[in-house]
């Protein structure tokens, strides 16, 4: 291989680990790409990240990056990070997670950490359908699109997660999708310097399982329909509620800045600590 | 400074316990009859500069424990049987991660909701095998407040030195009742260990077949992996690989059952020349002494032993103390869980239950007329 060649965020990878488990035109690849720019772009420390994941396709993701990480169980590492940000609330600590691990059976988790405030980076890849399973509808599944376990169509009304996570009390959440490498990239920018519960849902595309069963031939075609069907926000908000009907809303639904869950606990500590050491930090190794 | 005696619950003195042991975070969800313990980690923590969080749901509370562990602290949570059925999840992550910590379980009145000011101890065979799949852990049994106290305190330095979730098991009649305790001003504390190795030569799966490693935390420059699927020594997933698996999970399974001898603990009265024993553990063990005691009075050969440690069970101290019994009365709150423990490992000696369920434990007068009857 021609080393010149090589993506320059290889660097970040463990390459004892490559190749990696996804399929052939899976998004996840393009969102670790934007992902490492964004982190660049942040400036913020790669030595300073923590990446945690729960279970599925996206949550595979930290297992390939170089650097500290928790693969936790299905739906809950947001539950997780929380206990790592509060031990050591110095450290950047990301999750990646799905729509089926963040929606389904990690919702109560999602909204309790954007009801916190807790300042964790929540990158939840949105490509509709259970993948690591074999293709069953999630959450976020349009409805009438086709899966295992809805093979007449998806009868359920799906999720919104940007605008659940909004109300939940996020305070920087965005959407933007694969087709739109520059504009994810700046939004992880954006999130990962909010100092707060951030939220981006990295809308994706499945093209072994969500696009066979429902028609869609190619990633290439996917991700051309999802950029067709993108609406701006802005744009978004002066629509009608039918004129968005098979519409994808991307852009920023929440940037705000509210005191953060971390920095109160620090304070309090601060305030009420008895010994002189209002941190516990690392103290597991100390001998008394 | 010296020791300072007190008269509290045996809630409050598992949440000092803890404090004094180190533990500087607790996550938790509020649950009868076990929610002294949070109250009180919620006021102390602080102080200590430790962090207190009340989480969404067991499951959660879990899940940030394990996290705030990886990261550097001691840490645990306290529930009940609803909220330690949810915990199974997380239990089973901690065993397959080895991840050091320590839940209370205050056990109350079940199955499912139950009885929630009311004891039991229903929740024995739960909290060695509660989740799913092969794994072993340590589970400790206190009868007193002190107990509470000197166990919690205790189950930190077991968690740490077998990397190993390590479960209190009290019911809510030591968790409620007052007694004196006296806490002295310093208790043994074990430390995590880091690892010799740097960051380039650490596995942090790689351990002897019957012992754990070096675990260093996030943000110490180790760039570890950490995951509950089936992992190699340096902790990446190799979960197709039946050798892998078979290597991990023994030595999850050995390092708790072959270091039976150094954790597992009981006491014993009177069992050198009993030809009947009272085998009991947590609350009901009181009892079970005073009836010993008054069958000696009346100079039946009755003998009394209590499990401090309940799993890994100690096969080979009952049977010593039981070598020169015909019979052996199993004193314990529920139908019947540690009784059929102590049937296999005395095949030769006749076994008997004397089962309660309802909430309150059994009396001395009940188990003296067992001991006669038996």
């Amino acid at each position: 291989m021609d080393k010149t060649r090589e993506n320059r965020f290889m660097k970040y990878l463990r390459k004892d680990r490559l190749p990696n488990i996804f399929c052939a035109g899976c998004g996840n690849g393009i969102i670790m790409n934007t992902f490492f720019n964004g982190m660049e772009m942040a400036e913020i420390d790669f030595e300073n990240i923590v990446l945690v994941s729960g279970i599925g396709c996206s949550s595979r993701i930290p297992g390939y990056v170089k650097c500290d990480s928790l693969h936790t169980t299905h739906g809950r590492p947001i539950s997780f990070a929380t206990g790592i940000k509060l031990a050591n609330p110095e450290l950047d600590v990301v999750v990646f997670t799905g729509d089926g691990d963040a929606a389904a059976i990690g919702g109560n988790h999602l909204i309790h950490g954007a009801r916190r405030n807790i300042d964790l980076t929540v990158i939840c890849i949105n490509n509709s359908i259970y993948g690591m399973t074999g293709g069953q509808i999630s959450p976020t599944s349009p409805k009438g699109s086709y899966g295992s376990t809805a093979p007449y169509g998806a009868l359920e009304n799906p999720f919104n997660l940007s605008e659940l996570v909004k109300a939940a009390g996020a305070t920087y959440v965005a959407r933007w999708t694969t087709a739109h490498p520059v504009q994810l990239s700046n939004t992880i920018k954006k999130a990962l310097l909010n100092k707060g519960f951030s939220f981006v849902e990295a809308v994706s595309q499945c093209p072994t399982y969500f696009g066979r069963k429902n028609r869609m031939k190619s990633p290439i075609e996917m991700m051309h329909r999802m950029k067709e069907e993108s609406v701006l926000k802005r744009k978004a908000d002066q629509l009608t509620e039918s004129e968005l009907e098979g519409k994808l809303v991307v852009g920023e639904f929440q940037n705000k800045t509210a005191p953060e869950f971390s920095d109160k606990i620090c304070r309090l500590l601060e305030d009420k600590c008895v010994t002189g050491k209002p941190s516990s930090l690392k103290s597991a190794y100390q001998e008394d | 400074m010296k020791a300072e005696k007190y008269f509290i619950q045996g809630n409050e003195a598992c949440a000092r316990g803890a404090l004094k042991a180190g533990c500087r975070f607790f996550a938790g969800y509020p649950i009868t009859p076990s929610t002294e313990i949070a109250e009180d980690m919620a006021v102390f923590l602080p102080r200590e500069g430790g962090s207190f969080i009340q989480m969404e749901d067991e499951i959660s509370a879990l899940g940030a424990v394990i996290g705030a562990v990886w990261t550097g602290l001691k840490a645990m949570t306290a529930t009940s049987g609803p909220g330690f059925s949810l915990m199974q999840e997380h239990i089973g992550y901690a065993a397959m991660t080895e991840t050091p910590l320590v839940i209370v379980n205050m056990q109350r009145g079940s199955p499912s909701t139950g009885q929630p000011t009311m004891a039991s101890q229903s929740d024995m065979m739960q909290s060695r095998w509660g989740s799913h799949g092969d794994y072993e852990i340590i589970a400790l049994s206190p009868s007193s407040v002190q107990e509470c106290f000197d166990f919690t305190a205790e189950a930190f330095n077991l968690a740490e030195k077998y990397r190993v979730p390590v479960m209190v098991m009290g019911d809510e009649i030591v968790g409620h009742m007052r007694e004196k305790i006296i806490i002295p001003d310093k208790v043994e504390i074990l430390p995590r260990q880091m690892p010799k190795e740097g960051p380039e030569t650490f596995l942090p799966y790689q351990a002897p077949p019957e012992g754990t490693s070096a675990m260093p935390a996030f943000g110490d420059g180790y760039k570890m992996h950490i995951t509950g699927l089936t992992h190699d020594e340096r902790g990446y997933p190799d979960a197709s690989n039946p050798q892998t698996h078979s290597e991990l999970v023994n030595r999850l399974c050995d390092k708790i059952l072959k270091k039976t001898a150094e954790i597992a603990r009981i006491q014993e009265e009177s069992t050198a020349d009993a030809d009947v024993i009272a085998l009991s553990y947590g609350a009901p063990s009181r009892s079970a002494l005073k009836a010993v005691r008054n069958a000696r009075n009346q100079d039946i050969k009755a003998g009394f032993i209590k499990l401090d440690t309940v799993w890994p069970f100690p096969e080979e101290l009952v049977r010593e103390t039981t070598k020169n019994a015909g019979k052996v009365v199993v004193v314990e709150m529920n139908l019947g869980q540690i009784f059929y423990e102590v049937q296999r490992v005395l095949p030769e000696v006749k076994v008997e239950l004397l089962p309660k369920i309802g909430g309150e434990m059994q009396s001395p007068q009940e188990i003296l007329e067992k001991i006669k009857s038996i």
